[in-house]
């Protein structure tokens, strides 16, 4: 079913309470509209609990990549736990690291330094998403 | 009882501009408009049943502002056993005004952002509304 698709599923926490869950939001609709419009379809992570069998179905049908702003990873969480394990997990404040300067503050509009950011953590789940499709191709 | 806030648990929908409508509307009332009466817990982490965010939506009340008609936030509360006060529902609020449309999830349109502001305020009033309840209690 995964090779049928040709698309990777991308989860991210969106998390309300921090900085980074908006980081998280920011990156995945990103990669969504602009960087893999072709190859990444997304879901709202509420709705594998709030959801049908539809929604959990989601990761059997997609492989996965979870993204999360912190170190409780509720996208990977979630995913292994109303659907299926995620291929992948990409974690904001592992980004971070990469690039010191970086500061963020606001979980609500971000500032071109936080949006800077959210493009950094975006291109590397495109790269993700291109390993996927790959490795999925080559098999 | 002074303690008491009010947690505004927006659904963070990420498919349409609706979900960001109900969370720029959150981060309107907890950071300008009701910042020292309201806080918000990460819906995901709630989902996961977290300890620390399960106590927190069960010792306080909640107002969930719900995208669309799946009402995640509401039924992820409810499912937590938290204190569910209110819940407003953005497309409710979008009916009773047709003439804006909202557009964007990275960044909300002008009137997505006036539709948030309206919602936002709608949730600082039922704020008040709890917390003077409370009082009484």
């Amino acid at each position: 079913m995964t090779l049928a698709t040709g698309k990777v599923g991308i989860i991210c926490c969106s998390g309300e309470d921090l900085p980074e869950g908006t980081i998280s939001r920011v990156a995945t609709r990103l990669v969504l509209e602009k960087l893999r419009p072709d190859q990444t379809v997304t879901l709202c992570l509420p709705l594998f609990l709030a959801g049908g069998e539809d929604e959990r179905a989601f990761a059997r049908v997609f492989p996965t990549i979870a993204v999360d702003g912190c170190s409780k990873k509720c996208a990977e969480a979630g995913t292994k736990k109303y659907s299926g394990k995620p291929v992948a997990t990409i974690l904001v404040y592992e980004v971070m690291k990469k690039f010191p300067h970086l500061k963020i503050k606001s979980r609500e509009k971000l500032e071109p330094q936080e949006m800077e950011l959210a493009t950094k953590v975006a291109e590397e789940i495109a790269k993700k998403v291109d390993e996927i499709l790959c490795k999925t191709a080559k098999k | 009882m002074e303690n008491h806030k009010v947690v505004v648990v927006p659904c963070s929908g990420i498919g349409k501009s609706l979900g960001t409508v109900g969370r720029v509307a959150t981060y309107k009332v907890i950071e300008r408009m009701r910042p020292e009466k309201t806080r918000t817990v990460c819906l995901a982490l709630l989902t996961m049943g977290d300890n620390d965010a399960l106590q927190f939506v069960r010792e306080n009340p909640c107002i969930a502002v719900d995208g669309c008609s799946a009402k995640c936030s509401k039924k992820n509360i409810e499912a937590s056993m938290g204190r569910l006060a209110h819940n407003i529902v953005v497309t409710d609020v979008l009916r009773k005004n047709r003439s804006l449309k909202p557009d964007g999830v990275i960044e909300l349109n002008d009137q997505g952002d006036k539709l948030a502001e309206i919602i936002a305020g709608m949730v600082s009033e039922k704020v008040d509304e709890i917390l003077r309840e409370v009082k009484c209690e």
